[in-house]
């Protein structure tokens, strides 16, 4: 297959261009995940990856994070490029690297500590900061999250007592916390009841402005609610990608119509 | 069919608390009964002679009908016995004489009889005065008593003289109401935690023994948690997760199933008599030949119980880590942190409830273990506690008591098995407690760790 997007006149241009993926192929223990991804991912846009399960949109978004590294099964090749640095140079700090692009898994994590420790995790490790500095930064970050008001009494108490709902936000205020550029979303509201999707949904369009998000979802309606841009993956591979309204109105392969028309799973 | 299914297992459930509840009741009433003032009698035989002590149980006659009954006598000394069996039906009478005495004494054991006077190089006390004095006496601190003698008579008649000094507590129980028994009962039982062991076990209480006990399993825990926790942290969280590693921790859990006594062997192959000399050839050369290191001791001991709780250590502190979710892990990495920070400040604290199991289990373990200590440090009787006032205070190299151990020692090396039964299930009970202690602080630390968290408890 081929990855088209050079149909589509209004691609993002290189410029504009946050993260860009070169011919990336990933292989774990053996079994070929991802086959040279090529495609570009536009700054303060929303990217939705959609797909079939099993077709490697999770795979790619981990290797953006570098997640893989946690595994040593795996093997890659082609190129990553976060504003023009290629992620997998031996001179990278990864740890500074992650801290630039935060992860949202799918269901939410939040450690068992308080709520005030969840979003001060991230900037412990970054080292000492002023107290009154770490409390507006928090402040700051559970606000941008739309968690501040629902939370600002409680701050001590333990995160897990949050409902699901309120954990994924404040996953979210926490990496938010340490400023990244980029935000990457693992089906962030797939084990989330219908108020608490909508407000994180609201959330993404919100953020925006700040940083460039990456969502993966299963969820067509989500994906064309909430983003600017679309990829469809496919068994490895990029099928088609291109601006959202362009890709759901009138997908250029019949592939891609037939996975968002709900043909195919 | 599918009924009988929940009765048959619970069922099992049943009869595995009613054994439980037996055991504790049997351990309740025979140990702490041991401590309780007993009524004492005086039983007059057709033949005429007269019987002092306390009927212990009744059976059945081998030969003909009828029961015959076992009275506890005292008196070694007079008699040369202190159990006698008696046919009922050839006991003509039963009395319960209110001045009937029970001594308990340092050389020949328990005395029952009548005290007829006290005399102390001044005056002669005699009846009522006597037993006053005597119990005035008996209350002063052992080292401020008067050397005073007693005049004793036996139910027959018999007069021996007994001085104060061997006496360690009086008692007339028939004289005794309830209230006076229960405060005697008390410090009985205290007198039994809080002091040393008398008459070569036979005797007085097990304070050396719990305090090595306790002591020994806590330098146990403090030299196997860091082994065991670092082992596991290793298994599971660093080392490739290939055959290799599958077959370390196959090893590992085979060796929770090995003997202990073989363990016992190998502390005192490889830990006192290699290691253990070559420390008295290196360091203690001027006391040579009489062994520091190079014999059994407190270190020893606990560094054999460590070897043998380190798989119950890795195996708990393992499962805790493996079920800690990588997306917590993953949490923790995407916000930058590295594996050490991940480790330190995300795993560790959430294994740390089942770092305390695996405290348990090994204290568990460790506590009720004796055939390895008997290789490799524990005595009969110490001479001095293993932690003291004396620099360097924690003396690793003496041997020490063990409640285990003083069990098996009372049990089957007194002169007198008859009589150190109640003694041994006593002990008995106070090394479950113990166990039961120990457990308790750790369940309850851990309790209150997951609280902390909010984690569900």
């Amino acid at each position: 297959m081929l990855a088209s997007n050079q149909g589509h006149n209004n691609m993002p241009h290189q410029d504009q261009s946050c993260l860009s993926i070169d011919a990336f192929s990933l292989a774990y223990a053996g079994k070929q995940a991802l086959h040279e991804l090529t495609l570009e991912i536009p700054r303060h846009r929303v990217t939705a990856f959609i797909g079939p399960s099993g077709c490697g949109k999770s795979t790619l978004l981990r290797a953006i994070n570098r997640l893989h590294d946690l595994n040593d099964e795996t093997s890659h090749q082609g190129r990553i490029m976060v504003e023009g640095i290629d992620i997998h140079s031996p001179d990278i700090d990864v740890s500074e690297l992650r801290r630039r692009i935060g992860m949202v898994f799918q269901t939410p994590n939040p450690f068992p500590m308080s709520i005030y420790e969840n979003v001060a995790f991230g900037l412990r490790l970054q080292g000492r900061t002023a107290k009154r500095k770490r409390d507006d930064i928090i402040e700051w970050a559970l606000t941008s999250a739309a968690l501040w008001d629902e939370v600002k009494d409680r701050l001590h108490q333990s995160a897990w007592q949050l409902s699901g709902g309120q954990q994924q936000r404040l996953v979210i205020a926490r990496t938010l916390a340490v400023q990244p550029e980029i935000l990457l979303l693992d089906e962030p509201a797939s084990a989330l009841d219908p108020v608490s999707t909508l407000k994180i949904e609201e959330l993404i369009c919100n953020l925006k402005s700040q940083l460039t998000l990456v969502l993966v979802t299963h969820n067509m309606q989500q994906a064309a609610r909430v983003s600017d841009f679309t990829a469809f993956l496919s068994q490895g591979e990029l099928i088609e990608y291109g601006p959202t309204d362009q890709l759901f109105t009138n997908p250029r392969l019949r592939h891609t119509e037939n996975y968002i028309t709900g043909r195919i799973n | 069919m599918t009924r009988i299914w929940p009765w048959l297992c619970a069922a099992s459930v049943a009869l595995s608390l009613f054994m439980l509840g037996l055991l504790l009741a049997l351990l309740l009433t025979r140990g702490l009964g041991h401590f309780w003032p007993s009524t004492l009698e005086v039983a007059t035989l057709d033949s005429g002679e007269l019987i002092a002590g306390e009927a212990v149980r009744e059976t059945a006659l081998p030969q003909r009908d009828g029961k015959e009954r076992l009275y506890f006598t005292a008196n070694r000394d007079i008699d040369g016995a202190r159990w006698r069996w008696v046919a009922i039906d050839s006991i003509a009478s039963r009395q319960t004489p209110t001045k009937l005495l029970r001594l308990q004494r340092g050389p020949w054991g328990d005395f029952i009889g009548y005290l007829s006077a006290y005399e102390d190089g001044q005056q002669r006390l005699e009846g009522e005065a006597a037993w006053q004095a005597l119990a005035t006496a008996l209350a002063a601190p052992a080292n401020t008593r008067p050397p005073a003698t007693l005049v004793l008579e036996t139910a027959d008649g018999q007069l021996i003289r007994q001085a104060l000094a061997d006496i360690h507590r009086a008692q007339r129980p028939n004289a005794m109401h309830p209230g006076e028994k229960l405060r005697y009962w008390a410090h009985g039982v205290w007198q039994f935690l809080s002091e040393g062991p008398r008459a070569a076990n036979t005797g007085g209480g097990v304070w050396p023994a719990i305090f090595g006990t306790v002591l020994m399993v806590i330098v146990m825990s403090v030299i196997v948690m860091p082994f065991g926790v670092l082992a596991a942290i290793y298994l599971n969280e660093i080392a490739h997760q290939g055959r290799l590693t599958r077959l370390v921790r196959i090893g590992v859990r085979n060796l929770a199933g090995v003997p202990s006594i073989v363990y016992g062997v190998f502390g005192l192959g490889v830990f006192v008599y290699g290691i253990g000399s070559s420390v008295d050839q290196w360091f203690f050369e001027d006391t040579l030949p009489s062994p520091t290191f190079g014999t059994g001791g407190l270190l020893w001991a606990s560094l054999t119980l460590a070897l043998l709780t380190l798989p119950v250590v890795i195996v708990a502190t393992e499962e805790g880590l493996a079920r800690i979710p990588d997306s917590q892990r993953e949490g923790a990495v995407a916000l930058g942190a590295t594996r050490l920070e991940t480790l330190t400040r995300i795993v560790l604290p959430m294994a740390m409830p089942a770092m305390l199991t695996a405290v348990i289990l090994a204290v568990a373990r460790a506590a009720g273990e004796v055939a390895p200590l008997m290789l490799v440090g524990v005595a009969k009787l110490a001479p001095q506690m293993p932690l003291d006032g004396d620099f360097p205070y924690l003396h690793l190299e003496r041997k020490f008591m063990h409640l285990g151990y003083h069990l098996f020692d009372t049990a089957f090396h007194g002169d007198d098995v008859q009589a150190a039964i109640p003694l041994v299930y006593a002990t008995a009970l106070l090394l479950v407690t113990i166990v039961l202690v120990l457990n308790l602080t750790a369940i309850f630390l851990r309790h209150y760790l997951r609280r902390q968290r909010g984690q569900p408890c």
